[in-house]
């Protein structure tokens, strides 16, 4: 499985949910699969999708399940202390894990090679950390969201990227939206 | 790039802030609690922080403060987005750094803060400006404005105690407009370095 057939696998469950959408590939397969204006979509600033949906999830009550990579994971790793030592139970971080940098034309990462982000993020506190399959994940994912505990999941699946148009909405607009859809 | 703070290690000890407990210039003027007293007022209710010892006396405010939720980010970047989940969420954020940060967060004050129209405090010790015994601070300082006018970004220096009285209106014109907003506080403002 690659990350868009995870994606389309989860958007059932990932509907009614706030989501915050990493930059790239990602945001762009999940505006197609499935809009919506609960959906943030990071649109640049790679690395800040975790620390937004942090942020969020410690500042209103709504489950927050942030879309991530490892290798976006790999550029902001100082996240996974913040995380581990500002449990909201709110928070879902799904790390999409390909180990390869999608949106650039799939270059290793580190975490495909001999790193495991699920053991950092169990050295950096966290206390739900969950590593599964690709096929696992729509699972995974629902018991994260009853368990109403902050969870990290790692998703191993296969490189690869869904074709998929650019995002051409303004940002502005897709704050706005979502904004209005955290208030609803 | 190495997170700011690296800027703030090797100081002399006689920079630590614990030695020097009488830190105003005015005897009846907290400045540590007057900024957070105003941060309050204005209803900011999220703020993050990345050290610096020039800054040591507004974080240890914050921290004890029931009103504010503080979260140390390891990066100020990371910060940067913090606040703004945080303002999605519906709180008013502000961050509290040192200026060498201004040259780690360019690309997330372009593609995140301004690109989405957000608004941000940002109240930033600024190193290197007279007073400053570190060398090496002093080439951030140069840069300093210099990159925050390329950004178009309001820059106030507070550079007398009393330019403290400002900061009310900063932040107020900072939530009015949606934009990241530089408050930048020399040695001078802070009262030197204790030794000088």
């Amino acid at each position: 499985m690659i990350r868009s057939e995870i994606l389309k696998e989860i958007a059932p469950i990932l509907r009614d949910q706030l989501v915050v959408c990493n930059i790239g590939i990602p945001s762009q397969e999940l505006h197609a699969i499935d809009d919506q204006p609960t959906n943030f979509y990071m649109l640049g600033t790679m690395g800040l999708a975790s620390s937004i949906g942090l942020g969020l999830a410690l500042s209103q009550p709504k489950p927050v399940i942030v879309i991530d990579g490892d290798g976006s994971v790999l550029t902001n790793l100082g996240t996974l202390p913040t995380i581990a030592n500002n449990v909201a139970d709110n928070y879902i971080l799904l790390i999409v894990d390909n180990g390869s940098y999608g949106s650039t034309g799939d270059q290793p990462t580190y975490a495909g090679q001999k790193t495991s982000l699920a053991k950092m993020a169990e050295a950096a506190g966290c206390e739900r950390v969950i590593e599964c399959q690709a096929e696992d994940t729509g699972r995974v994912l629902q018991e994260a969201l009853d368990s109403k505990q902050m969870t990290i999941i790692v998703a191993k699946c296969e490189s690869g990227n869904a074709k998929m148009p650019v995002i051409t909405m303004d940002p502005v607009v897709i704050r706005d939206r979502f904004m209005k859809a955290v208030q609803a | 790039m190495p997170p700011a703070l690296y800027m703030c290690i090797a100081e002399p000890d006689f920079l630590n802030r614990a030695k020097r407990p009488n830190r105003t210039n005015s005897p009846t003027m907290n400045i540590d609690k007057k900024i957070t007293d105003d941060l309050v007022a204005n209803d900011i209710s999220f703020v993050t922080t990345v050290p610096c010892k020039q800054l040591a006396g507004v974080i240890a405010e914050i921290d004890q403060r029931e009103d504010i939720y503080h979260i140390p980010s390891n990066k100020e970047d990371e910060g940067m987005g913090l606040c703004a989940g945080a303002w999605m969420g519906g709180k008013r954020p502000a961050i509290i750094m040192q200026n060498t940060a201004i040259g780690v967060t360019i690309n997330t004050l372009a593609t995140l803060i301004q690109f989405y129209r957000m608004p941000l405090p940002m109240l930033i010790s600024y190193r290197g400006e007279l007073r400053e015994p570190v060398a090496c601070q002093v080439e951030m300082a140069v840069h300093t404005k210099a990159l925050l006018a390329q950004l178009n970004i309001p820059t106030y220096h507070f550079h007398h105690q009393s330019d403290v009285e400002e900061l009310d209106t900063i932040l107020k014109y900072t939530f009015m407009c949606n934009k990241p907003v530089a408050i930048l506080t020399d040695a001078s403002f802070w009262g030197g370095y204790g030794d000088q």
